[in-house]
């Protein structure tokens, strides 16, 4: 190791973080015969940077040299800056000297395309080889599959590798016709499918025996541009709600614009990132995830955009009115959870905590309950509480009143363009 | 008012809830041995640790608790928050004085109180997983220096002896004066008055590993190519990152070799 790696190291990583996701969570992968490395399932964020995302993952490319010219992407071939390869041993050597000191969970390799889609991808999976069988290394590693590399090494990344991530870059086709005029739809398609298949097969196999090797146990990822183009967040949800209902994909990442040329295809230098915007689609993804709503609740033909102003939650709450009020003593954990400011752990919380005794609105208050927001829409049977004669309309204007949007002073700034 | 002093371990709190019960204590306030000074209280009562004693309570608490539950007093204790033995004795006496769980009766205070002290011990103890950054020295000993608020070696120790199975390692707790030690077959407690000097430049040198300043520069170099600057969001960074953690994290730590 010497100063050209250092150098490298900053030009693969900066490179390399436009891609967001950093999770090293759902892998069990035990320590064998004194090892090194262990995974529990659960994520470890080793840092923060000052932009708050989190260091899980040592996340670099092996080059940022690229035959591909996609508008939206840093390393595009016609963009003038610095390239730079490591080598197979430099990248086993880094992991391994980071992860041994405790800065990181594991490996995040992903690759411009040089050559051939087989060639990289063969280096990708070589690397991930290297630190599984000649270090026995039981860390994380997530790997990109190269879109256009063969089946026959996507099933070999699949045996060293946690997560496989093919990234779908835009939400529509024709938008990728648009920006990445060298990439096909179906290139990152047909690689999802298939690692969808291995995946779900290993699985099926290994209930039968146990033998059966793991093949990427936390499953596949992918990620979405967002702001880029012109796609509303019903286009941008819908191919999300795609993703996990047909390609069965763990995460799917959404990834706000930082504009990075002056191509007139894409928004301007100096143009916002759209963060709000960013972390509406997060809350939406969530609520289709994880609180049981379907996608049409959440965005649909008459508004195919989230308010930037409300979480999506309370967005479905006010079109929905006729639901409420939800009395907390009796109703359903299911129906709790779309209660607007209470979230998956507190309706657990409440749930548990009515076996005791009867709550009211102190006890809710006290259990670090968004009291505030949810008010409006909770019954108790005494005192009766519920505000009914006001419309969606006014609840709305009483919630925004109230709260101190974290994202004040962003707001000014982004609502102006439109 | 009753004092109630007790050795400061878990043990001996264990068995001072047995004396309370035992004697009928009422109206009590736990104080640790060694602060307890000149005598503030009317009446006090000098708890002798005994195993056997605090074994019955830990067996009565037991059999009214999740292992999930009893493992979460353990924790609240940790927390060494102001306190915490007297917000642990009323939920003791909230299990007691029940035939049930209770442990999600989180209207009731005691319940409640307990939780929130458990939560700060079970969050920093995730944070040094994390935030534990090894120095290879010389004779290849990975060591790192914490502080944190809560007293979570206990916690954080089997984490690392499955993680870094193959190196030897020392994580000390520079608060509480003690630290773990793994060698390579078992972890041991190790109380050793380290120089917290050690962490200066010049001593790293003398005692780190050739290439452990190289693998810190490589770390900077990697943790500031990362961060995406028109994304900056220092209350964010902060929030995840808090400032009392900073002066043993290599990322947050200029590089010396950038004043020279």
């Amino acid at each position: 190791m010497n100063e050209r790696v250092m150098e490298k190291l900053g030009i693969l990583a900066d490179a390399a973080k436009y891609d967001v996701s950093c999770s090293s969570a759902l892998s069990k992968r035990e320590n064998k015969n004194k090892g090194l490395g262990n995974a529990k399932g659960y994520g470890i964020c080793h840092a923060y940077t000052e932009d708050g995302r989190c260091v899980s993952l040592l996340k670099i490319l092996l080059t940022n040299h690229c035959i591909f010219d996609c508008a939206y992407c840093v390393s595009r071939k016609s963009n003038d800056i610095k390239r730079a390869a490591f080598t197979v041993q430099e990248v086993v050597d880094l992991t391994i000297g980071f992860y041994r000191r405790n800065y990181i969970e594991g490996l995040f390799l992903s690759s411009g395309i040089f050559d051939n889609p087989d060639y990289t991808m063969e280096r990708l999976v070589r690397i991930a080889k290297k630190l599984r069988s000649e270090h026995n290394f039981n860390g994380y590693i997530h790997l990109k599959a190269i879109p256009g590399a063969s089946e026959a090494l996507l099933k070999e990344a699949g045996l060293y590798a946690d997560r496989l991530s093919v990234n779908v870059e835009m939400p529509t086709e024709q938008s990728l016709k648009l920006l990445a005029p060298d990439k096909n739809h179906i290139d990152v398609i047909s690689p999802m499918k298939y690692l969808k298949n291995e995946i779900i097969g290993h699985k099926e196999e290994k209930k039968s025996n146990y033998k059966t090797p793991l093949f990427a146990p936390a499953g596949q990822s992918t990620q979405m541009v967002i702001g880029a183009t012109q796609e509303n967040d019903l286009e941008i949800l819908g191919m999300a709600d795609y993703f996990y209902q047909q390609m069965n994909m763990k995460r799917v990442y959404y990834s706000g614009y930082v504009p990075i040329s002056y191509d007139n295809r894409l928004p301007a230098i100096g143009t916002p990132v759209p963060m709000i915007r960013e972390n509406r689609l997060y809350q939406a993804d969530w609520l289709i995830r994880y609180y049981g709503f379907n996608v049409n609740e959440i965005v649909g033909f008459n508004h195919p955009n989230l308010d930037l102003d409300i979480d999506p939650k309370l967005g479905w709450a006010l079109r929905n009115l006729d639901q409420f009020p939800v009395d907390i003593n009796t109703a359903d954990l299911e129906l709790i959870k779309r209660i607007p400011g209470i979230g998956y752990l507190s309706a657990q919380k409440i749930v548990a905590a009515r076996k005791f005794k009867k709550l009211c609105p102190h006890d809710l208050q006290k259990m670090g309950i968004a009291y505030s927001r949810s008010k409006y829409f909770l019954a108790f049977a005494t005192p009766f509480q519920l505000q009914k004669d006001l419309t969606s309309i006014q609840i709305r204007d009483h919630i925004l009143n109230f709260q101190k949007s974290k994202y004040k002073n962003d707001f000014s700034n982004q609502l102006s363009l439109f | 008012m009753t004092e109630v002093i007790y050795d400061g371990t878990y043990e001996g709190w264990l068995t001072a809830v047995f004396d309370v019960y035992e004697y009928k204590l009422a109206d009590i306030v736990f104080t640790k041995n060694e602060t307890s000074g000149a005598l503030l209280f009317a009446t006090s009562h000098l708890v002798a640790t005994d195993i056997s004693k605090a074994k019955r309570v830990l067996d009565g608490l037991k059999q009214h608790l999740s292992p999930e539950g009893l493992a979460d007093m353990y924790k609240a204790f940790l927390s060494e928050l102001p306190q915490i033995e007297e917000t642990m004795f009323q939920f003791a006496r909230h299990v007691f004085s029940n035939s049930k769980n209770v442990e999600g009766d989180y209207s009731n205070n005691a319940v409640w109180d307990l939780r929130k002290a458990t939560r700060l011990t079970r969050k920093e103890s995730h944070r040094m997983e994390a935030f534990v950054r090894f120095k290879l020295t010389k004779d290849q000993l990975y060591y790192a220096i914490i502080e944190p608020d809560c007293d979570v070696l206990p916690l954080i120790e089997s984490h690392f002896k499955n993680r870094y199975a193959d190196q030897r390692w020392l994580i000390y707790d520079g608060k509480r004066k003690y630290g773990i030690y793994y060698d390579l077959e078992n972890v041991s407690t190790v109380e050793l008055q380290f120089d917290m000097k050690a962490t200066s430049f010049k001593h790293s040198t003398e005692i780190c590993d050739a290439e452990e300043d190289f693998f810190q520069n490589l770390w900077r170099r990697y943790f500031n190519s990362v961060n995406i600057e028109s994304r900056k969001n220092m209350k964010l960074h902060i929030q995840h990152m808090p400032k009392r953690y900073w002066k043993h994290l290599i990322e947050k730590i200029p590089n010396v070799n950038d004043y020279k």
